[in-house]
C-alpha cells in the first residue's frame, strides 16, 4: 500500500482505507454467524415464554410434551441453581444483581414481565420443539400489572419485587420496600441562586418511550455440555469472557470449564452482552446429553430481551442574556423494566457535563415496571438526557434571539472543566466540533422554500460519550513468510478487526492485509471485556499498539544475531531493522520473522491495556426537515454528523459509524418505540415496530473532526456511541423551527406532532392509541 | 407430525432434492437441512429482507415461501451470486464500506442484484424505493446505496469485460480513494404528498 | 406453525373439490405473504393449504378491448404492475401494487390474496372497487360474480362460503375521459400498513367539464373498505374545483367508521380521510387534465 495524500504526513497505514479482512465472507455468505453453526446430534431447543407482564406461578406441567416425538430434554427453574445472593454480575457496559440476572433466564415463582422465559424444551426437529413447547401447560395468577414508571413510584403502587429497598444518594436503604431501586444525586454550587441570577429560565417536560437497539440478526446459541463436565458455548455475544463469568455465576461452575467462542455478530449496539439463551442451551445440553441449538424469533427478541430505557425527564434551564448558562436542573426517572439497572447515572452525567453551569442540582431515579429488562444500547442513557437538554438549549437560544451554535459555543466545556461528577475533563474537541457546525456549508445554506402545506426547519443539538478502556488482551504470532496473526479477545461488531490490524500493520511496517486478525474465544486468549461503550479501537488498539512495542524489543534481538550486533544497537523504522551508527547494515522484519527458528524459535508478543484515561468524543449534529403540516408526517431531507474521532484509523469504518448512529437516533426521534396495553407489547414485528428504511433516510454527511485524545496511540477515540446522542433532540428542534411546535414526546410520529400543531380538536384523550411505553 | 415430502428443485444452478414437512419455509430448509446458510433471518415474517433470494428470478422473502413451493422452480441464493470471482456489487460493497455487522448483507445484495437486473441504471430513488424492504441497522444505507449505484456504473461501463477495470478499481479502493463526497441529499426533492 | 398437509392442485375443479374435503380447515395458499405469518403465529390454522399458483385459470393477466382487464387470483402484485394496460387504464391500481409490501413482497403477494385476507387496510381493494372490479368465485354450486366491493364483510372476513374459490377479478374498460389515483397515508415511506388510503376514479363529460361518474373509496378507516357514496354523489355533475373537492373531502369521512390502534387513532384517521381524499381526487384532476401522475 502506498502512502495517500488523504492521511496527510504522518502515517502510513492509519487513515487510509483498506477493505476489511472478513469483507470476502460476509459479501459471499460465507461468515459464520451464531445460527450457523450445525454439530452432530445436534438438537433444537425452544423456549416457552410467559404471556402475562405479571403473575404468580402456580403449575408447570410438561407430561404432554415429555411424551411428543422428538422430545429429549425439558428445562424449568428448577433445574437452575437458586441464586439468592446479593452478587452483582458486572456486564462491562451495566450490571445486573445475580439473583435478578437469574430470573431474567428463567422466571422462579413469579413472572415479571411479558416475553419472560418459564420453561424450555429440546428436540430432535425444530417444529418438534415448537409443537412441545406448545404442549407445555403454564397455570397463572395473574398480578396487578405496572407499566408506567412515574406510576411505579407512586407509594400505593403494587410492588414488583417485595425485597427491593430504595438504595439512596448517600448510600443509604429505604426503610420500606418500593419500585425504586435506586436515587442518585449530583450537586453543584447554589441552585436557587443561581436561577436568580438568571435572564431566562425556562422548565419543560420529556418523556422517551422503549426503543430496541434492532439488530437484524436474532440472539442465538448453541451449546454442548460434556460427559465429564465441560462446556462449550457457540454464540453471538458482544463480549464471549463476560458471556463466560455470566454462565459460569448463573450455572454455578468453574469459568475454567467454559469455553466460550464468539460467532460473527449481526449487530449488538449494547444488547448483546447479557446472555439469554446461553444459560437455557447449556442446561438442555446437560440433560439430553447432546448439543442443542437455539435462536429467537423477533417477536422473542422484542420482548425477551433488554430494549433501551424508556424515560420521564424534567429539565429547566436558566441563562444569562449573554447566552451564559447560570442554572440547570434536573429530574429523571429511567424505566429498568422487571429488574434493577436503568442506566440513569450515565444519563445524569451526560446530560450537563458538556456545558459549563456553576449550579446545578440533578436527581436521577432507577425505577422497576413489568417490562422487558433494559440493556445497553449505544451510549445507554444519553440520548434520552440529551432530548431534554439541548432542546430546552434551543429554546434558551430562540428566546434570546441567539444563534444555537453561538449559544453553544459560549458554554461548551473544554478541558480542565468538570463532568459533573467532579472530575475534570482532559483534552476534548467540543467547540472544535461546534466551529465546525457553524462554519459547515449546510449549516449556512438556505432552507427549501416552504412549499404548500410542506414547512422546512433546521435543528442543531450535541451530545458526547465518555470513551472507555477496560481489559483488552492481545497476542501476535509470527508465520514464516513474515505475515503476522493478530489474536485478539475483541468480538468485532462492525469492522474494528480491519482497524486493528491497521495500528499492527502501521507500527510493524507491513500492509494491512499482511496481518491477519482473528477474533479468539475464551480458551485462547487473555481475559478481555466486552466490545461496547465505543472501547474496542481505542483500548484494544492500545493493546496492539503495545503488542507491537513488545514484538519490535523481541525481534530486535534476533535481528542484532543476524546482524552480528549488539541488541542495544539495533533500531526499528519502516519495517526494518538497522544498526544506529552504520545504518547501511539492515534486514527487513520479515526476513528476522523468516529466520526465527535459526535464532531461537518462535515468538510472541503481547499487549494488555486495564486503565487508560477517559478518552471522550463529542459530536454535533444538523439536520433538514420537511413537515407536511397537514398530516404531521417528518421527511429528513438533509443530514450533516460532525464528530470529535480523535483520529480516523480508517475513515470509511468512522464515517460508517456516524451514519449508523444518526440513523439509529432518527429512527427513535420519528418512527420508533414499544407500545403497550396493560404491559402487553403490541408491536412486536418489525411492521409497527419500524426501523427507518432507504426509502426514510437521505444520504448522511459526515465530518470527522481530529482532537487527538490525551491517551492512546494517535490520539484516537472511540467514536461508535456518541452519533446516537445528538439527533433526536436535532430532529425535535428541526421540527420546532419549521412548524413552531416543541414535540417532547417520542417518537415524534406523525400523529403527535399533527396534534401538536392543533390537528386535533382536543389534546391526546383515550381515543388516542398509546404511543409510548 | 406431518408426512415429509419430496421437493426438487435446482438451486444455485445445480438440480437439488430434498425431503421436508410442508409448514417448513423455504428460509429454514436453506439454512438447517441444506447447509446454506448464506441466507440469514432477520424476522420470519417478510419485514426485513435478510432472506431475500431469487425465485425463478425473482427476489423475494425466503421466510415466506413454503419449501414445499420451489417444487420444480430455481432458486438462487447469496452463495450463488459471485461467478468467475466476486459479482460487482459485492466488490462495490467491499470498497464502500457497505456493511457493519454484515447481517443484512446476503439481502441486500440478492436484492441488489435483482434490481440491477431490472434496472440496470437505477436512480438514487429507485434504489432506495426498491431496497426499502431490507432493513440494515448498522450503516444508514448512505454506502450501501453509494455501491449499489456505484456497480451499476461499473457493469454499464465495463458490459461483460469487466474483470480487469475491476481489478484496478479494486486497488485504488484499497488506497483511499472511496467516496464520501459531500452530496446534496435527494430526498429533499420528494417530500411526496401523503 | 403447527403441521399441515399441502397440496398444489392443477385446476379450479381440483381445488374446489379439496377445499370442499377439508370441511372448512383448508386454506388458499397464492402469494402467501399474509397466510404463512398468519400460520406460523397462529393467528391462522389449516389443516390443508391449497396451493393455487398451478392452476392456470387463476394465472391469467389479460386485457382486450371489449371485457377489460381480466387478473387470474393468484397473479403477483409486481406482474399486474408491469402489464402495460394497467399503468394506462387503472392507475389506482398500479399505484397499489406498487406499494403493497416491498419489492419481494410484491413479487409473490397476489390481489386474490389481498382480497381475501380481508384486511380494512388492504391497499388494492380501494383502487379495485373505483374501478368497478368484480371477483369471479368458484364453488361446488357453480360460478358467480360478486362486485369487489361486497367481497370483504368483516375484518378477515369475506363473503366465499366454505368450499369457495376466487378465481378471477374482472375490471371492465373505462369509459374515456377516466382517470384514476391512490394515495395512502403511513409514517414510514414504505414497508408499512395504510394508516388510511383512499381510491378515487373519475370520468369527465368532456362537453361540460363536469363529473359525469365519480367513484371514492376507502381503505383502513373502516371494517371493511367502503365506498364515500356522499363525496361521490356530490361531486356527479360538477366540476373538479378546490371547493368541490374540498367539499367532496369533508363528506367523505362520512363513510369512515375507524378504530384506534396501535397504527392511529380514529379521530386521526378521520383527519386523514379528508386530506388524502382531496389529494386523490386533485391528483385525479391532474391526470384528467394530462399533468403528472401523482404517486401516493
Ligand atoms: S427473515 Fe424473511 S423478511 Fe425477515
Ligand atoms: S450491516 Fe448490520 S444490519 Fe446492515
Amino acid at each position: 500500500m502506498k502512502v495517500t495524500e488523504k492521511n496527510g504526513h504522518e502515517y502510513r497505514v492509519i487513515g487510509t482505507r483498506p477493505i476489511r479482512h472478513d469483507g470476502v465472507d460476509k459479501v459471499t455468505g460465507r461468515a459464520q454467524f451464531g445460527a450457523d453453526v450445525r454439530l452432530p446430534g445436534m438438537l433444537y431447543g425452544q423456549v416457552v415464554r410467559s404471556p402475562y407482564p405479571h403473575a404468580r406461578i402456580k403449575s408447570i406441567d410438561t407430561r404432554r410434551a415429555q411424551e411428543h416425538p422428538g422430545v429429549r430434554a425439558i428445562i424449568t427453574a428448577a433445574d437452575m441453581p437458586a441464586l439468592d445472593t446479593d452478587a452483582v454480575a458486572e456486564l462491562g457496559e451495566g450490571a445486573i444483581e445475580l439473583k435478578y440476572a437469574s430470573q431474567l433466564i428463567m422466571a422462579r415463582d413469579k413472572v415479571v414481565y411479558q416475553g419472560q422465559p418459564v420453561a424450555a424444551v429440546a428436540a430432535t426437529t425444530r417444529q418438534a420443539a415448537r409443537d412441545a413447547a406448545r404442549l407445555i401447560e403454564v397455570e397463572y395468577e395473574p398480578l396487578p400489572v405496572v407499566e408506567d414508571a412515574l406510576a411505579a413510584m407512586d407509594p400505593g403502587a403494587p410492588l414488583i419485587h417485595a425485597d427491593l429497598y430504595t438504595v439512596t444518594p448517600g448510600g443509604g436503604k429505604a426503610e420500606q420496600p418500593s419500585n425504586v431501586a435506586k436515587h442518585i444525586q449530583y450537586e453543584r454550587g447554589d441552585l436557587e441562586a443561581g436561577f436568580a441570577e438568571a435572564d431566562v429560565v425556562i422548565e419543560r417536560e420529556f418523556r422517551t418511550a422503549m426503543v430496541h437497539q434492532g439488530y437484524i440478526e436474532p440472539q442465538n446459541a448453541t451449546a454442548s455440555w460434556e460427559a465429564d463436565g465441560r462446556l462449550t458455548v457457540w454464540t453471538s455475544t458482544q463480549g464471549a469472557f463476560s458471556a463466560r463469568e455470566q454462565l459460569a455465576q448463573l450455572l454455578q461452575i468453574p469459568a475454567g470449564r467454559i469455553r466460550v467462542i464468539p460467532m460473527e455478530v449481526g449487530g449488538g449496539f449494547g444488547g448483546k452482552i447479557q446472555v439469554y439463551l446461553e444459560p437455557i442451551a447449556a442446561l438442555l445440553s446437560r440433560k439430553a446429553g447432546r448439543p442443542v441449538k437455539m435462536w429467537m424469533s423477533r417477536a422473542e427478541v422484542f420482548t425477551g430481551t433488554g430494549p433501551g430505557s424508556p424515560t420521564y425527564i424534567r429539565c429547566k434551564l436558566g441563562a444569562k442574556r449573554s447566552g451564559a448558562l447560570v442554572a440547570a436542573q434536573l429530574y429523571m426517572v429511567y424505566d429498568a423494566g422487571a429488574f434493577p439497572g436503568a442506566p440513569v447515572g450515565a444519563g445524569a452525567v451526560t446530560a450537563l457535563s458538556p456545558y459549563r453551569v456553576p449550579n446545578f442540582r440533578i436527581d436521577g431515579y432507577d425505577v422497576v415496571t413489568n417490562k422487558p429488562r433494559v440493556q445497553s444500547y449505544r451510549a445507554p442513557g444519553a440520548p434520552q438526557a440529551a432530548f431534554a437538554v439541548e432542546t430546552v438549549l434551543d429554546e434558551i437560544a430562540e428566546s434570546l434571539g441567539m444563534d444555537p451554535v453561538e449559544l453553544r459555543l459560549k458554554n461548551a466545556s473544554a478541558e480542565g472543566d468538570r463532568l459533573v461528577y467532579g472530575t475534570p475533563f482532559n483534552r476534548i474537541g467540543f467547540r472544535e466540533v461546534l466551529e465546525a457546525v457553524r462554519d459547515h456549508p449546510h449549516y449556512n445554506a438556505p432552507l427549501p422554500e416552504r412549499r404548500g402545506p410542506y414547512a422546512f426547519g433546521r435543528g442543531v443539538a450535541a451530545g458526547f460519550w465518555f470513551g472507555g478502556s477496560l481489559t483488552s488482551t492481545v497476542q501476535l504470532t509470527f508465520n514464516p513468510d513474515g505475515t503476522v496473526n493478530l489474536i485478539t479477545g475483541s468480538v468485532d461488531l462492525s469492522g474494528s478487526r480491519a482497524s486493528l490490524a491497521m495500528i499492527v500493520a502501521e507500527e510493524l511496517g507491513l500492509e494491512p492485509h499482511e496481518v491477519k486478525p482473528i477474533v479468539a474465544d475464551t480458551d485462547t486468549v487473555g481475559y478481555t471485556d466486552v466490545t461496547g461503550g465505543s472501547r474496542t479501537t481505542y483500548a484494544t488498539g492500545t493493546a496492539c499498539w503495545r503488542a507491537c512495542q513488545d514484538a519490535i524489543a523481541q525481534l530486535k534481538v534476533r535481528a542484532a544475531q543476524l546482524l552480528e550486533a549488539d541488541p542495544d544497537a539495533v533500531t526499528f523504522g519502516g519495517g526494518e531493522f538497522w544498526l544506529w551508527e552504520e545504518p547501511q547494515y539492515r534486514i527487513s522484519l520479515k526476513e528476522v520473522v523468516a529466520n526465527l527458528q535459526k535464532t531461537g524459535g518462535p515468538i510472541v508478543a503481547k499487549g494488555i491495556v486495564n486503565k487508560l484515561k477517559m478518552a471522550p468524543a463529542f459530536g454535533a449534529h444538523i439536520v433538514d426537515v420537511g413537515v407536511d403540516l397537514e398530516t404531521g408526517k417528518v421527511d429528513i431531507v438533509r443530514y450533516t454528523a460532525v464528530q470529535d474521532v480523535g483520529k480516523a484509523i480508517h475513515p470509511t469504518a468512522v464515517e460508517g459509524q456516524l451514519q449508523g448512529g444518526a440513523a439509529q437516533g432518527i429512527g427513535w426521534a420519528l418512527f420508533e418505540g414499544y407500545v403497550f396495553d396493560g404491559g402487553v407489547m403490541r408491536n412486536p414485528n418489525f411492521l409497527d415496530y419500524r426501523l427507518p428504511t432507504a426509502l426514510d433516510l437521505p444520504m448522511i454527511d459526515t465530518v470527522l473532526v481530529e482532537v487527538p485524545a490525551s491517551d492512546g496511540p494517535y490520539g484516537v477515540r472511540g467514536v461508535g456511541e456518541t452519533p446516537i446522542v445528538p439527533p433526536i433532540a436535532a430532529v425535535a428542534n428541526a421540527i420546532a423551527r419549521a412548524t413552531g411546535v416543541r414535540i417532547r414526546e417520542l417518537p415524534m410520529s406523525p400523529e403527535r406532532v399533527w396534534r401538536a400543531l392543533g390537528g386535533a380538536d382536543q389534546p391526546a384523550s383515550d381515543d388516542q392509541a398509546g404511543e409510548t411505553g | 407430525m406431518s408426512t415429509k415430502v419430496i421437493v426438487e428443485t435446482t438451486i444455485n444452478g445445480v438440480p437439488e432434492t430434498f425431503v421436508c414437512e410442508p409448514r417448513q419455509t423455504l428460509l429454514e430448509v436453506l439454512r438447517e437441512e441444506l447447509g446454506l446458510t448464506g441466507t440469514k433471518e432477520g424476522c420470519g415474517n417478510g419485514n426485513c429482507g435478510a432472506c431475500c433470494v431469487l425465485l425463478d428470478g425473482r427476489p423475494v422473502n425466503s421466510c415466506l415461501v413454503l419449501a414445499v413451493e420451489a417444487q420444480g422452480r430455481e432458486i438462487v441464493t447469496i452463495e450463488g451470486l459471485a461467478a468467475d470471482g466476486l459479482h460487482p456489487l459485492q466488490q462495490a460493497f467491499l470498497e464502500h464500506g457497505a456493511l457493519q455487522c454484515g447481517a443484512c448483507t446476503p439481502g441486500f445484495l440478492v436484492s441488489a442484484k435483482a434490481l440491477l437486473d431490472a434496472h440496470p441504471r437505477p436512480t438514487e430513488q429507485q434504489a432506495r424505493r426498491w431496497l426499502a424492504g431490507n432493513l440494515c441497522r448498522c450503516t444508514g444505507y448512505d454506502k450501501i446505496i453509494r455501491a449499489v449505484l456505484d456497480a451499476a456504473e461499473r457493469m454499464q461501463a465495463d458490459g461483460s469485460a469487466g474483470e480487469a477495470a475491476l481489478a484496478d478499481k479494486a486497488e485504488a479502493g484499497a488506497t483511499g480513494n472511496a467516496p464520501q463526497s459531500s452530496s446534496r441529499p435527494t430526498a429533499g426533492e420528494e417530500v411526496r404528498p401523503a | 406453525m403447527e403441521a399441515f398437509a399441502y397440496a398444489a392442485p392443477r385446476t379450479v375443479a381440483e381445488a374446489v373439490e379439496l377445499l370442499v374435503g377439508a370441511n372448512g380447515s383448508a386454506r388458499v395458499l397464492a402469494g402467501g405473504t399474509d397466510l404463512i405469518p398468519q400460520l406460523q403465529e397462529g393467528r391462522r390454522r389449516a389443516s390443508l393449504v391449497v396451493d393455487v399458483k398451478r392452476i392456470p385459470d387463476l394465472c391469467v393477466l389479460d386485457w382486450n378491448p371489449e371485457e377489460g382487464l381480466t387478473i387470474g387470483a393468484a397473479v403477483p402484485c409486481a406482474q399486474v404492475a408491469a402489464f402495460p394496460r394497467v399503468q394506462q387504464h387503472y392507475p389506482a391500481l398500479h399505484t397499489a401494487c406498487t406499494l403493497i409490501g416491498s419489492v419481494m413482497v410484491q413479487n409473490r403477494a397476489s390481489l386474490g390474496g389481498n382480497l381475501c385476507n380481508a384486511a380494512p387496510s388492504a391497499d388494492s381493494v380501494p383502487p379495485l372497487i373505483v374501478h368497478a372490479a368484480e371477483a369471479v368465485i368458484t364453488g361446488p354450486g357453480g360460478t358467480r360474480r360478486v362486485p369487489v366491493e361486497s367481497v370483504c364483510t368483516g375484518p378477515g372476513q369475506t363473503c366465499l362460503a366454505p368450499g369457495e374459490l376466487l378465481v378471477r377479478l374482472h375490471l371492465p374498460v373505462p369509459p374515456p375521459h377516466t382517470a384514476s389515483a391512490y394515495l395512502r397515508f403511513t409514517p414510514r415511506n414504505e414497508m408499512d400498513i395504510a394508516v388510511a388510503g383512499v381510491a378515487a376514479a373519475v370520468t369527465l363529460d368532456p362537453a361540460e367539464g363536469t363529473c359525469a361518474h365519480v367513484r371514492v373509496a376507502l381503505g383502513a378507516v373502516a371494517p371493511t373498505p367502503v365506498r364515500a357514496i356522499a363525496a361521490e354523489e356530490y361531486l356527479a355533475g360538477k366540476p373538479l374545483t378546490d371547493e368541490h373537492l374540498r367539499r367532496a373531502a369533508q363528506l367523505a369521512v362520512e363513510a369512515a367508521k375507524p378504530i384506534s390502534d396501535v397504527r392511529g387513532s380514529a379521530e386521526y384517521r378521520r383527519h386523514l380521510v379528508t386530506v388524502l381524499t382531496f389529494r386523490t381526487l386533485r391528483a385525479v384532476r391532474d391526470r384528467l387534465a394530462g399533468g403528472p401522475a401523482a404517486r401516493s
